[in-house]
């Protein structure tokens, strides 16, 4: 039987996750910080699927107790996906430190620390996949948002030169940019419903992505189009816009 | 952050500030302005619209199933639907549902939900087993017909205004498959429908379809359908390896809002002469899924834009049977005679309903929708007269612009209900925009 790590195991994304490779005979392990919530997903998704699951605690923010974690784990998953993320709030972190460094750390250092953990076993047993969950908001700095969008960026990096060294290793990354998703992260933002998804689209798109071993998925497909066209705008011209 | 919300009669529409609730933990830190909990928008008006509003869309896990006794826990953003898919393969059934599926297992409580079975089994609440609701200032309370009976008896049907159900613990029914055997019978007019309700009285599932504009000798013509859950032995062999199946949920969109003339007197009487003579037998049986048994208009997603962007309005109400055949007559006289079309006028029996402020009573239901239109408020109001005339009362899932002294005159238990609400409740904590207009 196969097995899947999801840690930040009680986000919307990787609870859609779960289920999608539920749905295919997998063995769940899920990661997260709040035992109760963690009990609380797992009871559910028990019930619902029949499935394996297991509950371990993990924090992002505790770098120290990664490799601890990863040492602990029954048996090393073949697929790690790494789904916990912080959007904060962008004009706080501006002025307060600890809001900003949260962001940070959340985002980029946490998944760092545990995502160099976990590939270097990967390494040593030449196989295994791993699964970033980034933001479209790390393709371009905007004035709204881009002390998160920063923090994604630097993950994306991270993550693009993680597959190019893996890759010589058997091993698989793959990078997933959701745009808008419905999720308790956006749940109190009004998005425009034809470019949110729903947890479970990204689910089936980070499926599908690693079994076809695709680098890079954006969820929805139109993110691609509309993060190329960002992309491409001068940044003389950008610098004025207000996103 | 500020929305437009509205509930599926499209009408009233709110800009409000919705805030999503994902674990119980959360309504710890809720701030406490005036709110009502809200599910899936399934209820028609605005039971379910505040300044502020709790979304319990996310909230919606299973907390426990027992498979061999029939027992189901979840949070109270579970959707019906999601509840059948867990159930149904498993062999068990919904204890009472409504019309749609889509509806969230706290608004069946709230809204204290009847079905096609009412006459038998009584409401949603009559097979719930422990409610566990948020009553404000940090107080859980759990409740049941023993504990706090009170309390209980007023949340079921009290329209949210007790607080906010955390968890519903019930009673499942046990079925051999996942079909229906339906039978149809047609009546000529509305005395014919009474006698085939009686008829059928000993049948678990039973409601008619009626004809509301037809006038002269065919005068409340209707279809009457019964049901019972099929028994494993009457399915035709080659389902039997599927018996307990869940139906494939495809079905067809509206996309968009149509334009409000399409249906109007004439497109509506078209339809109801089509839908009366779809079979030309009086009787017709056949085995059915569950899916379009219970739930026809859910094969048709957003149905409610058939009416255009301007909504509309649903309105039932219920006749004591002393009444109720005199009172249907008059009121579908008014009805017909005005040439406001209902398209979809649904009939039902109910059986004896206990509760503070539940819908049901002994006697004749009738829902109808009217598309919302100028002078349709100011007729369903002489509607309510004749409603009140004949001791009957309105269902507060579906109402969106009665008016209080209404009310008052036609639900007896409003005072235990009010005097239970002081009893565990902050004043002003839960409020919706019905009750601020029924001045509850």
């Amino acid at each position: 039987m196969k097995s899947i790590l999801i840690l930040g195991g009680t986000s919307d994304i990787a609870i859609a996750v779960a289920e999608v490779y539920l749905a295919h005979n997998f063995k769940i392990v899920l990661a997260g910080r709040n035992p109760e919530k963690l009990q609380l997903v797992k009871n559910d998704l028990t019930i619902r699927f029949d499935g394996d699951i297991s509950t371990k605690l993990f924090d992002a923010e505790k770098l120290q107790s990664h490799k601890e974690f990863v040492d602990t784990l029954d048996h090393l998953p073949d697929l790690t996906v790494c789904a916990f993320g912080y959007l904060g709030d962008q004009a706080m972190a501006k002025q307060d430190l600890e809001e900003c460094l949260k962001i940070l750390q959340v985002n980029f250092t946490g998944a760092v620390s545990i995502l160099n953990v976990i590939s270097e076993r990967y390494k040593q047993q030449k196989r295994g996949t791993i699964v970033g969950i980034s933001s479209v908001a790390g393709d371009r700095g905007r004035q709204s948002n881009f002390i998160y969008g920063s923090s994604k960026a630097a993950f994306s990096t991270y993550l693009s030169g993680l597959r190019n060294e893996l890759f010589h290793f058997n091993c698989h990354v793959l990078t997933v940019k959701p745009g808008f998703v419905s999720t308790k992260m956006t749940a109190h933002l009004q998005l425009p419903p034809a470019l949110t998804a729903k947890p479970a689209q990204v689910a089936k798109a980070v499926y599908r992505a690693v079994k076809r071993g695709s680098n890079t998925v954006y969820s929805l497909g139109i993110w691609r189009m509309i993060m190329m066209v960002i992309r491409l705008i001068p940044e003389g011209i950008f610098k004025r816009l207000k996103m | 952050m500020r929305q437009t919300v509205y509930n599926w009669g499209r009408y009233p529409k709110v800009k409000v500030d919705l805030k999503p609730l994902r674990f119980r933990e959360d309504l710890n830190e809720l701030t406490l302005d005036p709110c009502i909990a809200r599910g899936n928008g399934r209820c028609y008006g605005d039971s379910s619209l505040s300044d502020s509003i709790v979304s319990t869309t996310a909230f919606s896990k299973v907390l426990l199933f027992d498979r061999d006794r029939g027992i189901f826990k979840c949070q109270s953003g579970m959707l019906l639907s999601d509840i059948l898919d867990i159930i149904v393969p498993k062999g068990w059934f919904l204890p009472v549902t409504p019309g749609t599926k889509f509806i969230s297992v706290g608004g069946a409580v709230a809204s204290d939900i009847h079905g096609k079975n009412h006459h038998l089994d009584g409401c949603f609440s009559n097979h719930v087993l422990e409610l566990e609701i948020f009553c404000g200032n940090g107080i859980f309370m759990k409740c049941s017909t023993e504990e706090h009976h009170d309390l209980f008896h007023a949340t079921c049907g009290g329209m949210g205004l007790t607080g906010i159900i955390t968890s519903v613990t019930f009673k499942l029914k046990r079925i051999e498959t996942a079909f229906v055997s339906r039978i149809q019978e047609k009546a000529r007019d509305l005395d014919e429908a009474f006698y085939l309700f009686e008829k059928y009285a000993s049948h678990t599932y039973s409601m008619a379809w009626i004809d509301c504009l037809k006038g002269g000798h065919s005068f409340g013509r209707s279809i009457i359908m019964a049901g019972e859950h099929t028994p494993f032995g009457e399915l035709k062999t080659k389902v039997k390896t599927n018996a307990l199946t869940i139906p494939d949920g495809a079905g067809f969109n509206i996309p968009f809002e149509l334009p409000g003339f399409l249906l109007n007197g004439y497109s509506v009487k078209a339809f109801n002469e089509l839908y009366y003579h779809k079979t030309r037998k009086k009787i017709s049986y056949d085995i059915v899924n569950y899916d379009p048994f219970f739930y026809p208009l859910d094969a048709i997603g957003n149905w409610n834009r058939m009416y255009g962007a301007s909504g509309f309005v649903q309105y039932q109400f219920v006749l004591p049977l002393k009444t109720s055949r005199v009172g249907l007559i008059e009121i579908l006289e008014r009805i017909r005679k005005q040439g406001l079309g209902s398209f979809l006028a649904v009939l039902k029996l109910f059986g004896k309903q206990e509760g503070m402020l539940s819908f049901p009573m002994s006697g004749y239901t009738l829902a109808l929708d009217f598309p919302m239109r100028k002078g349709l408020l100011s007729f369903l109001t002489t509607l309510d007269e004749l409603v009140l005339k004949h001791q009957g009362r309105l269902y507060l899932s579906k109402d969106a612009r009665m008016d209080a002294a209404v009310f008052k005159a036609s639900y007896d238990n409003l005072e235990e209900f009010k005097k239970t609400l002081n009893k565990y409740v902050p004043e002003g904590t839960f409020t919706s925009l019905q009750s601020k207009r029924l001045g509850l």
